[in-house]
């Protein structure tokens, strides 16, 4: 099956590209002050940022229903962004500051919002796959028709829990689209020196599981891909995996000296394969935006990211005595 | 405003660095995401990349030059229309926002000091479990705590039970009898043998709102299952800043069968206990076993439940009560005496109070604690009876190093101290792999022989 892709003519408002811009601009401009400050020493520990891959959050988004939930890995900070929690909190939690989403307790790799159906930010590789699962089993058992997205990357594909998963989840016919990240390399390991069967979404067929690969850096292809994917968990067939090609501009976290691809190639994806500015080329080529909108956008998003980075430097610690709460309920 | 770009931090241990080599120069544009230079870490050669725009207007500090301290100013990038000369105006936002940063720390006053040897007896709970005059009648360790895990299905409807052969098989020690029958596929659920998955699953749909019973075959095999256990379900609240729930209970036979062998025979208690955001529960009597279930199965917090499979089939008198429940975290007194405390807790308490009536003939008075739950633990309860006794001796299935003994001596030797007139004892498993042979494997288990040693022992008899 060839890897989906969007129409050269996309039917596609110029409001829904707008926002396309808009979220995924925020994603990059937030990482690239994330990656600032932690130059600066203001966040600390591990980092992995979401730069180049905008385009498979923000394409997925736009095919989730209110209700519907999401659980990620510990690249986290774009799934967050862009299923609507607030900028100031993420980076505040990122700071380790008492306004952050877990108070400071959390981190980069962990935070949650139950408002916005997101079950986290989870630091050990794969974990969050039968999480996921079993967020779609307790929608199911309610009875709801809500889906859960579970994103995981190429690496954690190659794990065992995510085998047991996918057998219980197409076992029980559970509501769950597994989104595979594919940005080619976990950590430093490329997926040809992992594994000698690199499209991991026809693993999937070993349980009967439907699936797909999408062009991860084309944002209406991903929505489309999971619009198909919603409808076919809402309408109870079961799961469904979409493996979205896409590629990681920064190393795997901060401290990524990056020696195992060329700076040639980082380059060659940036400049002809960026997700952002293709969106972009779309506004311009189809007369929905002009140059100044674009900036005039650009500077909106500049402020809302400086925004929360003055809010995240400015936040208090939690208090000393929060090291005791929260432990149990 | 032109800005100052400051030599990073790119790893969490780096202070300082060597500015291998400059990728741009005096005069060129840049745009966020261009690499500027290569940075060397203690660890490795980086790039670093811009994240304003703007243009090189001076490079302060030269390539090669080494030990350069993470937050020194290294260029200076200027805005659309500036020149260098506006370079003395440069302020480093990053610099100002450092400052901001709070950097109060202090750490000691977080630390609880220890506690001096305590003066006065804590208060402890001493109510009964049931009322006087309740009626009682004889039921197996396994039918309580199939009526414990009914009566909760039946109170609440997001109560089920999953785990390896819970459904039709009756439960692989027909501990689920009849749950299948009563309460449908729907809350009875066969899983493959997977257990990280279906623990992981299971904390999923405790997260979603649910209260599963994961049922271990054995404990054996949620060693496959412990990442799951500790860093999702145990871990996750605190992590959340009190966001998330994992209202679940993983319970299952732990410890010794009978000749087994090594992989099928451990006592886990020790392991659980140590790990906060958990309770951990070891009940003895049938009728701890369902008071404590039922308890267990209310909690809002993630509890693992050690069962035993000897004790499946031994009757205890239980209380016939429409609700019955026992608190987590309350110690039960068995035997009231004078003399010495033994502690124990799970299949062990048969060797404490098998140990007491023998010492008794001997003239020696034990007083009998059963923990029931080890986290969190009843500690007050030891050191009240300790205060009387001035000696104890703790009798458990695992291993010495790192045992529940071993963290009641500590808890003793801090908070009682001068009320003890000899050192503590642990009775534990020898420090062996389970073996297979019938004569090694009794050799290697705790008897009632050495217990009744050991409180010889500190009571200088």
């Amino acid at each position: 099956m060839a890897t989906r892709k969007s129409s050269a003519k996309p039917n596609v408002s110029a409001e829904e590209l707008l926002s396309f811009y808009r979220e995924m601009l925020l994603i990059r401009r937030f990482e690239e002050k994330a990656g600032q400050l932690y130059g600066m020493g203001l966040i600390g520990g591990f980092c992995h940022l979401y730069i180049g891959q905008e385009a498979v959050v923000v394409g997925l988004e736009a095919a989730a229903e209110e209700g519907d939930k999401r659980v990620t890995s510990y690249r986290d900070h774009g799934h967050m962004l862009a299923c609507g929690m607030d900028p100031k909190g993420v980076m505040a939690e990122l700071t380790g500051r008492e306004s952050g989403y877990s108070k400071g307790k959390g981190g980069s790799m962990h935070m949650f919002s139950k408002e916005k159906h997101f079950y986290g930010g989870h630091g050990i590789v794969g974990a969050q796959v039968p999480i996921g699962a079993g967020l779609a089993f307790s929608d199911k058992y309610k009875g709801n028709d809500r889906v859960t997205f579970v994103y995981f990357g190429d690496g954690a594909a190659n794990q065992g829990q995510v085998a047991e998963t996918y057998n219980m989840a197409q076992l029980w016919d559970l509501p769950v689209v597994f989104v595979i990240e594919n940005n080619q390399y976990a950590m430093g390991t490329s997926v040809q020196r992992a594994t000698k069967s690199p499209d991991f979404w026809e693993r999937g067929a070993a349980y009967g599981i439907a699936g797909e690969m999408v062009d991860g850096m084309d944002v209406l292809a991903v929505k489309e891909a999971g619009e198909k994917a919603v409808a076919h968990c809402r309408a109870g067939k079961g799961p469904y995996i979409l493996e979205v090609k896409t590629y990681r501009y920064r190393g795997h976290s901060m401290s990524d000296p990056a020696k195992y691809r060329t700076r040639e190639e980082v380059q060659k994806m940036r400049e002809e394969r960026d997700a952002i500015e293709h969106v972009r080329q779309l506004l311009l080529t189809g007369g929905h935006a002009s140059e100044d909108d674009l900036k005039s956008i650009d500077k909106e998003i500049k402020d809302v990211v400086n925004a929360a980075a003055d809010f995240a430097k400015e936040s208090p610690e939690p208090a000393l005595s929060e090291l005791w709460t929260d432990i149990y309920a | 405003m032109a800005t100052e770009i400051l030599m990073p931090a790119l790893s969490p241990t780096m202070e300082e660095g060597t500015l291998a080599k400059w990728l741009v120069k005096e005069g060129d544009t840049v745009s966020s995401g261009d690499i500027l230079a290569e940075i060397e870490t203690d660890k490795a050669t980086m790039e670093f990349e811009a994240v304003d725009e703007g243009v090189v207007g001076k490079l302060l500090i030269a390539e090669g030059t080494e030990g350069v301290k993470v937050n020194t100013p290294i260029a200076v990038l200027l805005d659309e229309g500036e020149s260098a000369d506006d370079i003395a105006s440069a302020t480093s936002a990053a610099a100002a926002l450092s400052s901001a940063a709070p950097v109060e720390k202090a750490a000691t006053e977080a630390a609880e000091a220890p506690a001096p040897a305590a003066p006065k007896a804590p208060e402890v709970d001493l109510s009964p479990d049931w009322p006087e005059g309740t009626p009682m009648k004889a039921q197996t360790v396994r039918e309580a705590l199939r009526d414990a895990m009914a009566e909760e299905m039946r109170a609440d409807d997001r109560v089920y039970l999953m785990g390896e052969e819970v459904a039709e098989y009756q439960g692989a020690y027909k501990v689920s009898q009849g749950l299948l029958d009563e309460f449908g596929a729907k809350r009875v659920i066969d899983t493959p043998i997977t257990e990280h998955g279906f623990a992981g699953i299971a904390v999923g749909a405790a997260f979603g709102g649910l209260k599963p019973i994961v049922e271990f075959m054995t404990f054996n095999f949620a060693m496959q299952a412990i990442d799951q256990i500790i860093n999702s379900a145990a871990k996750t609240r605190y992590m959340s800043g009190g966001q998330m729930d994992s209202p679940m209970v993983f319970r299952g036979p732990n410890g010794a069968a009978a000749r087994v062998g090594a992989q099928h025979s451990q006592d886990y208690a020790a392991w659980y206990m140590q790990i906060p955001g958990l309770k951990v529960v070891m009940p003895y009597s049938a009728a701890d076993a369902k008071g404590l279930l039922k308890s267990a199965i209310r909690d809002p917090n993630p509890v693992i439940f050690l069962e035993n499979e000897l004790l499946y089939g031994h009757s205890f008198d239980v209380p016939v009560l429409e609700d019955f429940t026992i608190p987590l975290g309350k110690a039960k007194i068995w035997r009231e005496g004078k003399d010495v405390t033994i502690v124990s807790f799970g299949t062990s308490m048969q060797f404490a109070l098998e140990a007491a009536e023998k010492l008794a003939e001997d003239g020696i008075d034990a007083e009998v604690i059963d923990l029931r739950t080890l986290r969190p633990m009843d500690t007050d309860s030891i050191i009240r009876s300790v205060m009387k006794t001035n000696r104890c001796v703790t009798v458990e299935e695992g291993w010495p190093q790192g045992s529940v003994g071993s963290y009641i001596s500590s808890v003793l030797m801090q908070q009682a101290f001068d009320y003890l007139d000899a050192p503590v004892i642990n009775c534990t498993g020898k420090d062996v792999p389970m073996p297979y042979a019938a004569n090694l494997e009794k050799l290697a288990l705790v008897t009632t022989d050495e217990v009744i040693e050991a409180v010889k022992q500190v009571t200088y008899r």
